[in-house]
């Protein structure tokens, strides 16, 4: 058969099959069970020609809508430059595998420990693993570090205020792995710090996983958390928006000894969910307990400063059934896009994007309670760039066909007549007003 | 490229004042600050840099890399084939690349549509029931696998099942993947021609045992030719079978794993279905199910109505979640792009050229290297070293000395079973040209260990860099720039 991907010519494959001492490819399989080899052909759609492929595709397209996006609950829109779909398409970093050859992988293993102090800067935790899969798998990650860490705990507290997708992958895990989850209750959108003070002090609590800003994009203030946890020997874990840590109080001012979340709002595609990155950063102490890749700096046998993959006693090629994680790879290339991001925005262009949506968020609430339709959940609370809203007596997912037909995906419906709304820089003044009709005029 | 000129770090390309960024303009007034106690104190010291020097720095950096673009990979157990183009720019239609994994069914039908053919596709290349795309990679794949079959257990009431029996060759995820999955793990040992001990096996299988995983073809690169047998020695244990398909792509058109008696399976996207590795990643790493295992696959599931519309539901008997979406979507679109380009004959072709380059290279070496196990092999082959020990020029030698000539490494000291193992997977899109000059190259080496083996022990020469210290790098971590800035390098 002739394909574009395959390089062999029928004089080629004879002079190979020659060499093999058979007479044809499927001689080759002369080892497997006759009565397992396929009689037929797969039940899959004959070759397409690349004009095909694509047409399917752009076919595909079409059945999707086009939508401005006010939705958020974790994952927000924000501007890519250009630049970074440039460099990430370069296939010396695209086509290359895990950097096990650090003579030729300089590329990934530079990049990847310009991520590691990116994102240690960013949480204000001094060491950043390589990158995860996602925020809701590095949360869980964490929960399981912070078991391992404490050896003989294994209960993990929750707030009700970490949004409930990462929670349903924490509690998935934690199912699993035999740890006990309880969930903090929280009082007007925030966690509840008595609560939480309680369920600590009976001393068998591993970790505490709190967010910010959480799901309902509430600033919380955790004053005196991490004291309270440490107290209690448990480790305090923050799920945090990194797009946001220019301006809030970081996870390691906090006092926290994980933070951890999704790099998304970092300027990634939101691309349906993923790809993503999981980041997950900790004090140094805990380092050598620490999930997934480790980039570290070092010297060649010339003298020359060059990166390797380190600390990989840890892992699970070496250690098996005790290694830290099951993790093996990383999300190389979304690491890759963080780095790129971070170093064109840098902190100014972060707080100048991260500060458009807070300013877009409390306009467009302010606007949309001065209607006297809507009402904000959490009227006391501190929000960010998101806010909880409700529009009483209206059906929500009424709402929210109405909008998508007007081309507006107008948040995340959390209740029956409660939406979740993101901003961010990338709406304008005219599509924040016109969603404040849609949500109060056209139901 | 002169490494010494443009071998710095972002940070110290940074100037005060330098940008590399621009926003729109100023939508809505300003609006009240938070509390001081809310805000972040510590200064953020990212790099300050205009966007010509972040193009420059990278691409630079990048000049430093090899991939499958560069040169041949033979990266055994990792299936470096080349990634079609038209795979990236699938990936990336306007609408479905900036569509919010909240968008409402209704308005992401397309997407939807596009989740669950490939969905199907992979469930007929498996012969499983159905898969589900929602695990991020490999491994990931492996814990959402095993914790199907501990859902599976627990939904009769069997609580007893603890442990999961893996071979002595198997991929180091596997059991790092039991003990993430509340499993303990119990090794069965492989007989001399690399397949799993049946003998061995059969003690070990009882009521305590929830699962045996295996990788078919091994990562000897051996079919595993009792497997209709082991199978039925583990579903008369009461126990699934799970396929680890990691070396999936020499079975493409041959033999499918739920007709050889598989229960469970995933299958690496960035394998076999030629997206790109990325440096590590984003992968995929679909799980697969038999019939009546299906319930218990992670939400959020993909579905077709009986009136043609594609839903997000659950299932009440479901594992819970592993991903907070659908996964990689992406990545997933990439390798749908693979099979539609490839087809059913194509896809056949693949699984059959991956086994012919390999068995080709592995006859055109085994005079100077040691084949430990005779026999054909399937897409990969280990050796054990150089044939002539005598020299004392190792596995690592050899494969440092390779990068001197232009190749990636194959796979060394993996898998376990031999002292020095080479592990060589040369994939279908490697011409016989490029086999014929990997191996005269090979043989060069072999020959250059004998005249100068101290020149092959300290190899590579020609990298942008020589060996590292990597003992120095785990003694005294230096993680960030920040590390290097406090305590130098």
């Amino acid at each position: 058969m002739v394909h574009r991907y395959f390089p062999h010519t029928p004089e080629d494959i004879d002079a190979m099959l020659r060499r093999c001492g058979v007479g044809s490819m499927e001689e080759l399989y002369s080892d497997v069970p006759a009565e397992l080899l396929m009689d037929g052909d797969y039940d899959v759609p004959a070759q397409m020609s690349e004009k095909e492929v694509r047409d399917y595709f752009l076919n595909l397209d079409e059945k999707n809508a086009r939508l401005v996006c006010f939705a958020g609950a974790g994952y927000y829109e924000h501007y890519k430059p250009a630049v970074i779909d440039s460099l990430l398409s370069r296939s010396e970093f695209l086509t290359a595998y895990t950097p096990y050859q650090p003579e030729i992988s300089q590329g990934t293993l530079q990049y990847i420990f310009e991520y590691q102090s990116m994102m240690a800067e960013l949480t204000g935790l001094p060491v950043s693993n390589a990158s995860m899969y996602d925020g809701a798998t590095a949360t869980a990650e964490a929960m399981m570090m912070t078991v391992a860490a404490a050896r003989k705990r294994n209960r993990v507290l929750v707030s009700a205020t970490l949004s409930p997708a990462v929670r349903k992958v924490v509690d998935t895990y934690a199912h699993y792995h035999g740890v006990k989850i309880d969930v903090i209750p929280a009082i007007n959108g925030v966690t509840d710090m008595s609560a939480a003070g309680g369920m600590l002090s009976a001393g068998d609590v591993a970790g505490v996983i709190v967010a910010t800003p959480n799901y309902y994009g509430i600033v919380e203030d955790y004053s005196g958390l991490a004291d309270m946890c440490h107290g209690n020997k448990a480790l305090l874990v923050m799920n945090c928006v990194p797009a946001d840590l220019a301006v809030l109080k970081t996870p390691g001012e906090w006092g926290a000894d994980i933070a951890c979340g999704d790099a998304q709002s970092l300027g990634m595609p939101l691309s349906f969910g993923g790809p993503y990155l999981g980041f997950l950063c900790a004090r140094k102490e805990l380092m050598r307990k620490m999930p997934g890749r480790i980039v570290g700096a070092t010297k060649d046998a010339d003298g020359r400063r060059v990166f390797v993959l380190t600390l990989q006693a840890r892992e699970q090629h070496i250690r098996r059934d005790k290694a830290t994680s099951n993790i093996c790879s990383n999300q190389g290339l979304m690491a890759l896009h963080t780095a790129v991001y971070l170093s064109v925005m840098g902190a100014k262009g972060l707080r100048d994007a991260a500060l458009a949506g807070y300013d877009g968020a409390h306009y467009l609430a302010d606007k949309l309670i001065a209607t006297g339709k809507a009402e904000m959940v959490y009227p006391q609370a501190h929000y960010f760039n998101e806010f909880a809203l409700r529009l009483p007596g209206v059906d929500i997912d009424r709402v929210i066909r109405n909008a998508v037909q007007q081309g507006y995906l107008p948040g995340v419906k959390i209740s029956d007549d409660t939406l979740l709304i993101a901003v961010t820089e990338m709406q304008t003044r005219a599509q924040l007003d016109r969603l404040v009709s849609l949500l109060t005029e056209s139901v | 490229m002169n490494r010494e000129y443009y071998g710095k770090l972002i940070f110290e390309l940074s100037r005060p004042g330098r940008v590399g960024y621009g926003l729109p303009g100023r939508q809505v007034p300003e609006s009240g600050a938070l509390p001081e106690g809310l805000l972040r104190e510590q200064p953020l010291r990212l790099p300050e840099v205009d966007e010509p020097s972040v193009v420059r720095h990278y691409t630079n950096v990048s000049t430093n890399n090899f991939g499958v673009d560069t040169g041949f990979y033979p990266l055994g157990s990792c299936t470096m084939k080349y990634n079609p183009k038209i795979n990236e720019q699938m990936s990336a239609m306007p609408r479905m690349s900036g569509m919010h994994p909240a968008t409402p069914d209704y308005a992401s039908q397309g997407a939807l549509e596009a989740y669950y053919t490939l969905q199907k596709l992979l469930a007929e290349i498996g012969g499983m029931s159905e898969f589900t795309l929602n695990p991020f990679a490999g491994a990931h794949g492996e814990l959402t696998g095993l914790m199907v079959i501990r859902a599976y257990h627990q939904s009769r009431g069997d609580y007893g099942r603890t442990k999961v029996i893996v071979p002595d060759s198997a991929h180091g995820t596997n059991p790092a993947s039991a003990a993430v999955a509340g499993l303990k793990v119990v090794e069965v040992k492989s007989n001399p021609d690399g397949t799993v001990d049946v003998d061995a096996l059969r003690p070990l299988l009882d009521d305590t045992v929830a699962a045996v995983m295996m990788t078919n073809p091994n990562t000897l690169g051996i079919f595993e030719k009792h497997v209709p047998e082991i199978a039925e020695m583990v579903h008369a244990a009461g126990a699934l079978l799970y396929y680890d398909g990691a070396n999936l792509n020499p079975m493409l058109g041959m033999a499918r794993p739920g007709d050889m008696g598989f229960d469970v399976m995933h299958i690496n996207l960035h394998k076999t279905f030629s997206t790109p590795h990325g440096g590590g990643g984003p992968g995929s790493g679909p799980v697969g199910v038999r019939a009546g295992l299906e319930k218990f696959l992670p939400e959020p599931r993909v579905k077709k109505t009986d009136a043609g519309e594609y839903i997000l539901t659950g299932d009440a008997d479901s594992l819970g979640s592993v991903s907070a979406t659908l996964g990689n979507f992406g990545v997933q679109l990439k390798a749908l792009s693979y099979i539609l380009s490839l087809g059913s004959e194509g896809l056949k072709e693949a699984g059959k050229l991956a086994t012919l380059n390999a068995n080709y290279v592995k006859e055109s070496l085994r005079d100077m290297y040691l084949l430990p196990i005779e026999g054909v092999c399937k897409h990969e082959f280990v050796f054990d070293g150089l044939i002539d020990k005598s020299t004392g020029v190792t596995t690592l030698d050899v494969a440092k000395r390779l990068l001197d000539y232009g190749y990636h490494a194959p796979t060394i000291y993996f898998p376990l079973l031999f002292h020095e193992s080479l592990m060589i997977e040369p994939t279908e899109t490697e011409s016989k040209d490029t086999l014929d000059s990997f191996i005269d190259v090979m043989h060069r080496i072999a020959k250059e260990a004998k005249t100068d083996p101290e020149m092959v022990k300290s190899a590579p020469h020609n990298t942008p860099i020589s060996r590292p210290d990597d003992t120095q790098a785990a003694l005294r971590p230096l993680t960030t720039y920040a590390d290097i800035c406090d305590e130098g390098l």
